[in-house]
């Protein structure tokens, strides 16, 4: 094969993989959004809170050092030397799942009925909570995820691209980050896992009855309540996943929330509710984005991923306003 | 009703500027941001320029025996926030801004003129503001932006021995303001010495970099220039890493190159290089007295975990300036208290030689610098810094070189001048 | 008891249809506007203006025109901080190219020029409808802030990309640039803001914005009765678009005086705008403007008190001032989710019933 052939090649790989991150992100609003009709904004937040506690536990800091040291006078910092990873990632899970517990108990379970866009801003109210409360937690620094999962480019994958280009093109191989193809297997597993989940359990079955209809399921028992706080924990352990993936690639710092921005694409295209929506939106937007900006973007001056992700969404709303996985949306009068 | 009116009542109360200091004090104005993408970078830098105020207090009772007051007003890194803390802090007389934002500075570039109160933007800012002519009120020594690009060049030319000739350069840069203002110095110099020059964009924030990278991947270039800021850098030095890409030959400006933008990378950070124009380390003997006079007892900002970082080291360098100049002002109007215009004069009477660093403990810290009226944008000595990730820490791999005066002076004149007849600015004369 | 409708008596339409037409409120809006006009300008410093009064009336403009967009015909739009940067760009671009033309023409014209890209990007939303039509416009917002900080000729070729406004001036009086003096600023956002909220009150309660209210109840069924979605929609675009534009123009030439689309004009713009309609109340033209006062002068009040009263660093209270502007976000939507409008709605029921009870 040419080396351009290769490298259009190269483009569409790496755009598949960035898309998977995307979906990761965009999963945990198409749970949320699936069983409770809530656009959940602080998705991005919750993502940045569930790895900011992760990293604490790691590293042993001592929650609201700062605070309490202000006030006492103190020198705190660390309790000790930290957590193995295993147990850190269970105990940040805990963390979460009391958020989403807090979440329903205090905020959720009085806007029972509110009109969707009444509840997006909620979330947003939640989403700069969980910002300065992160904040006041753990610190405003940066600081470095490593969770043992590999990273750097895959020189098996190198060697063999490199075999594919014709004689003496003297092409180096194509690159893939391990980081993104583990992200990948990780996004894969997820995602049956929750199939799984959601249609062999008992409370699956409950969630796809709530998801279908509240009222149906809440006249046939089903506490809205108690799946609301499981979805909830389920988004966080998703967004603890995303958390950890993105956090490895930049560290964690402020800037993890806005990766939500990224996702919103990728949920219209693929539909706010639909789980292989998420997926394979993510997959179009990614290579979609990576093409353009690979062939025309160059032409316009460059970075142009920002708002292709969205014209590319918006094609495809024109055609189908619901997503492509999206439930149809029927309206009568 | 009754409750309503206390409310309003509170309201306008709470909206009043409450702090009213001691007018006898020098009042430096803290514009600091601790929160939101960049608040890691400002927080060490706002830490720095405290604690360099605060030594002052400690050891030797303020500037010419006058106390320092650092109040800190959050801006976030955003201009409404800026505007709204200069004009809540402005009143009480303060002596000097430096806002650590480009864009909070070409907010105030004419309300500080008007209000004739100093600014002084190191290293960042409106780089044609170096001409005290048209920028009566504005600094922005030692070194500029144009400077940075010019030295970077320069060094890259020092390593190829002196010809650049059909050598590669990209430039990596932050789709803002300030990270298009090396374009045009970069472009002149590509013309001048003969190397091609790319630019590629990375859009804020910059999470995702993968094409940006895959395409310096697939160019192969010489050298790659960046002008980052935030989340951009971690990301640009850690995908910069794993696609093996040779980090001594990938140098940052000076907003790229602290700590906080190498340490996620890791060992792949390993040989990164940026631009610095002051020392690195702890390594002088400042540190000891701020050891034995604030860390000790406890009045380091944020207990002194910061001190040392490249950031830290910046902000107190900020504060000398504004502390040296100070002393300065003092001195030519021989007078204990500081007006706006009086503190302008120390600014551009400022000269900073080898000696006064050593007296101040910071020996080969900084290049000498020799203000006047028309130079506002000091000698323009830049150096090179490189990350030892074992180490974790930086050090100076080369001296601090000299830009190209040539290339740079014509174009600050150029962007000056169409600032004075944009904004009807007769230039000043100075004698 | 306080609050009356009751005895006031008309004896014509015009006096029946009147902008105002109970005594009270109209005494009250008239009492305000005096005060604004006549009292305000003399009380007034630098640190109010651009503190707190231009920021409240500059984003009191930008909600009124988002609220008539999203409030009264339903469509939900992030694309603001886009729209508003049209405006400032318009604003920039006419002021040095006409540098004679009369200020609020400038501002007015930077408004209509973004009523036409604003009916552009509102084409999609005869199609898309909800959450996907407020996705969709951050096509816009991304779109339009990538745009002005590639194509130089929007900055004039300058070596940053930032845009400054340069100084012009209204009657021999600097409005723009660092010499303005504060009331002149102050009163030019206030008399356009006053003008249009005016005719805003206007238009949706005549014929186009019951056209746009019944699109936004149902479109279906409007439809149905005879309201053309097609002409509904886009004109509520237009509408939205021209009020969110000369809300840019004057946020960049006489509130910050310099802006760069990515700090001054970003998502999070978008999001505020939002914040305010939903918090003030959809639908409600006072709802803008309790919205716009709370969200811009909550931030500033929390810091004084933290900052300035307590002494706290500055750190730990910015921290604390999102964590509490949150929690207050969530309070007042789980309090009353139709905004502070609706508690003005039910205060003046209480009012009207004090001393009694029934």
């Amino acid at each position: 094969m040419s080396p351009e052939l290769l490298n259009v090649l190269e483009v569409i790989i790496n755009g598949l993989l960035a898309g998977v991150m995307y979906s990761l992100v965009a999963l945990g609003f198409v749970l949320i959004y699936k069983a409770s009709g809530i656009f959940n904004y602080a998705q991005g937040v919750m993502a940045l809170f569930a790895a900011l506690t992760l990293v604490g536990f790691q590293t042993g800091q001592i929650p609201f050092a700062h605070v309490i040291n202000t006030i006492f006078g103190t020198h705190l910092e660390t309790w000790g030397p930290g957590l193995p990873t295993f147990f850190a990632i269970l105990l940040t899970m805990g963390v979460m799942v009391l958020f989403a517990y807090l979440v329903e108990r205090i905020v959720l379970r009085h806007m029972v009925n509110q009109a969707p866009i009444i509840l997006f801003m909620t979330t947003i109210g939640l989403a700069y909570f969980m910002e300065g409360f992160g904040d006041l937690m753990w610190g405003a620094d940066i600081k470095t995820m490593d969770v043992g999962l590999p990273s750097g480019a895959s020189t098996w994958f190198e060697t063999m691209t490199a075999g594919w280009a014709t004689e003496g093109s003297n092409y180096p191989g194509m690159y893939v980050d391990m980081l993104d193809v583990a992200a990948a297997g990780i996004a894969i597993l997820l995602v049956v896992v929750l199939t799984l989940f959601s249609q062999y359990t008992k409370t699956g079955r409950a969630l796809r009855a709530v998801a279908d209809d509240h009222q149906a399921a809440l006249t046939v028992g089903i506490s809205l309540r108690t799946i609301w706080v499981i979805v909830w924990s389920i988004a966080g352990f998703v967004a603890l996943v995303a958390g950890i993936m993105w956090g490895a690639k930049s560290g964690v710092q402020f800037s993890l929330s806005l990766i939500a921005l990224k996702a919103l694409p990728v949920l219209i295209l693929g539909g706010f509710t639909s789980i292989p929506g998420a997926i394979v939106g993510g997959l179009i937007i990614g290579v979609g984005e990576k093409l353009f900006e690979y062939s025309i973007g160059g032409m316009l001056g460059g970075a142009t991923e920002n708002w292709f992700a969205y014209v590319l969404a918006l094609f495809f709303l024109m055609f189908r306003p619901q997503g492509l996985f999206g439930e149809r949306i029927i309206e009568r009068v | 009703m009754k409750l309503k009116k206390m409310g309003v009542a509170l309201l306008a109360a709470g909206l009043l500027v409450t702090s009213v200091p001691a007018m006898a004090d020098l009042m430096f104005p803290v514009l600091s941001y601790r929160t939101g993408p960049f608040g890691a970078n400002g927080a060490e830098n706002a830490d720095g320029y405290l604690d360099y105020f605060a030594l002052l207090n400690e050891r030797d009772g303020g500037i010419g025996g006058v106390k320092v007051q650092t109040p800190e007003c959050e801006t976030e890194y955003k201009p409404e926030k800026g505007v709204e803390c200069y004009e809540s802090t402005k009143g009480n007389g303060a002596l000097l801004y430096q806002p650590l934002s480009t864009g909070i500075t070409y907010q105030l570039i004419p309300k500080v003129t008007a209000d004739k109160i100093p600014m002084l933007t190191p290293g960042y800012g409106r780089t044609s503001s170096a001409n005290g002519k048209v920028f009566e009120y504005v600094f922005n020594y030692p070194a500029n932006y144009w400077d940075g690009a010019s030295v970077g060049v320069k060094y890259m030319l020092d390593q190829e021995k002196g010809d650049l000739k059909g050598k590669k350069i990209t430039l990596v840069y932050h789709n803002s303001a300030y990270g298009k203002e090396p374009i045009r110095t970069l472009e002149e110099l590509s013309k001048k010495h003969g190397f091609t020059l790319k630019t590629i964009p990375v859009d804020s924030p910059g999470q995702e970099q993968k094409s940006q990278w895959l395409e310096i991947r697939r160019d192969k270039p010489d050298y790659v220039l960046m002008w980052g800021w935030g989340v951009m850098n971690q990301v640009a030095i850690s995908e910069a890493s794993k696609m093996g890409f040779p980090m001594d030959k990938f140098i940052g400006i000076w907003w790229a190159g602290s700590e906080n933008d190498v340490k996620p990378a890791g060992e792949g950070a390993n040989g990164y290089k940026a631009l610095t124009f002051h020392g690195v380390g702890k390594d002088f003997p400042i540190f000891k007295d701020i050891e034995t006079h604030l860390v000790a007892k406890g009045k380091a900002s944020n207990g002194g975990k910061n001190i040392g970082t490249a950031l830290y080291n910046r902000g107190l360098y900020f504060a000398m300036l504004a502390a040296e100049a100070a002393a300065t002002a003092q001195k030519i109007h021989n007078t204990k208290d500081l007006t706006g215009a009086q503190m302008r004069d120390g600014l551009e009477a400022l000269k900073l030689d080898k000696a006064r660093l050593e007296a101040l403990g910071l020996a080969n810290f900084a290049p000498e610098i020799t203000a006047s009226c028309e130079n506002h944008g000091g000698s323009g000595l830049v150096a090179v810094q490189q990350w030892d990730a074992k180490a974790g820490s930086w050090k100076l791999v080369s001296d601090f070189m000299q830009s190209d005066r040539e290339v740079i002076d014509a174009l600050i004149k150029a962007d000056s001048e169409a600032f004075a007849a944009e904004n009807k600015i007769t230039p000043r004369e100075c004698k | 008891m306080f609050y009356r409708e009751s005895g006031d008596f008309k004896t014509s339409y015009s006096a029946d249809q009147q902008t105002f037409p109970i005594r009270l409120d109209r005494h009250v809006v008239y009492g305000i506007l005096a005060f604004a006009f006549l009292v305000v300008p003399f009380l007034i410093n630098d640190y109010w203006e651009k503190s707190v009064l231009l920021p409240f009336l500059v984003w009191a403009m930008a909600a009124l025109g988002l609220n008539i967009l999203t409030g009264f015909c339903g469509q939900v739009s992030l694309g603001t901080g886009g729209f508003m940067a049209v405006g400032a760009y318009a604003c920039y671009k006419l002021m040095v190219a006409f540098p004679w033309l009369n200020m609020f023409i400038v501002v007015i014209l930077a408004g209509l020029i973004t009523a036409m890209v604003g009916v552009v990007f509102g084409l999609p939303s005869l199609r898309i409808k909800g959450f996907y039509l407020a996705v969709a416009t951050l096509a816009s917002q991304f779109f339009l802030v990538w745009l002005f900080n590639k194509v130089p000729w929007f900055y004039n070729y300058s070596a940053s990309g930032m845009i400054s406004a340069p100084e012009r001036t209204l009657f021999g009086i600097p409005v723009t640039g660092a010499e303005a003096p504060p009331w002149m600023t102050y009163l030019f956002c206030l008399t356009l803001v006053t003008i249009f909220a005016f005719i805003a009150h206007n238009l949706v309660r005549g014929r186009i914005g019951r056209s746009w209210m019944a699109i936004r109840d149902m479109d279906i069924a409007a439809e149905i009765i005879g309201v053309p979605p097609l002409k509904a929609k886009l004109s509520a675009f237009a509408v939205s678009s021209f009020y969110i534009g000369m809300s840019g123009a004057m946020l960049f030439a006489l509130y910050l005086g310099s802006a760069e689309p990515n700090d001054s004009f970003g998502i999070a713009k978008s999001f505020l705008v939002l914040f305010m309609i939903i918090i003030g109340g959809l639908g409600s033209i006072l709802g803008s403007f309790l919205g716009a006062a709370f969200l811009t002068l909550m931030p500033v009040l929390l810091k004084n008190i933290m900052v300035g009263w307590f002494g706290w660093p500055a750190d730990l209270a910015a921290h604390l001032e999102l964590l509490l502007i949150g929690a207050l976000i969530m309070f007042f939507l789980i309090v009353e989710p139709h905004g502070l409008a609706q508690l003005w709605r039910v205060t003046k029921e209480r009012l009207r019933l004090w001393p009694f009870p029934h």
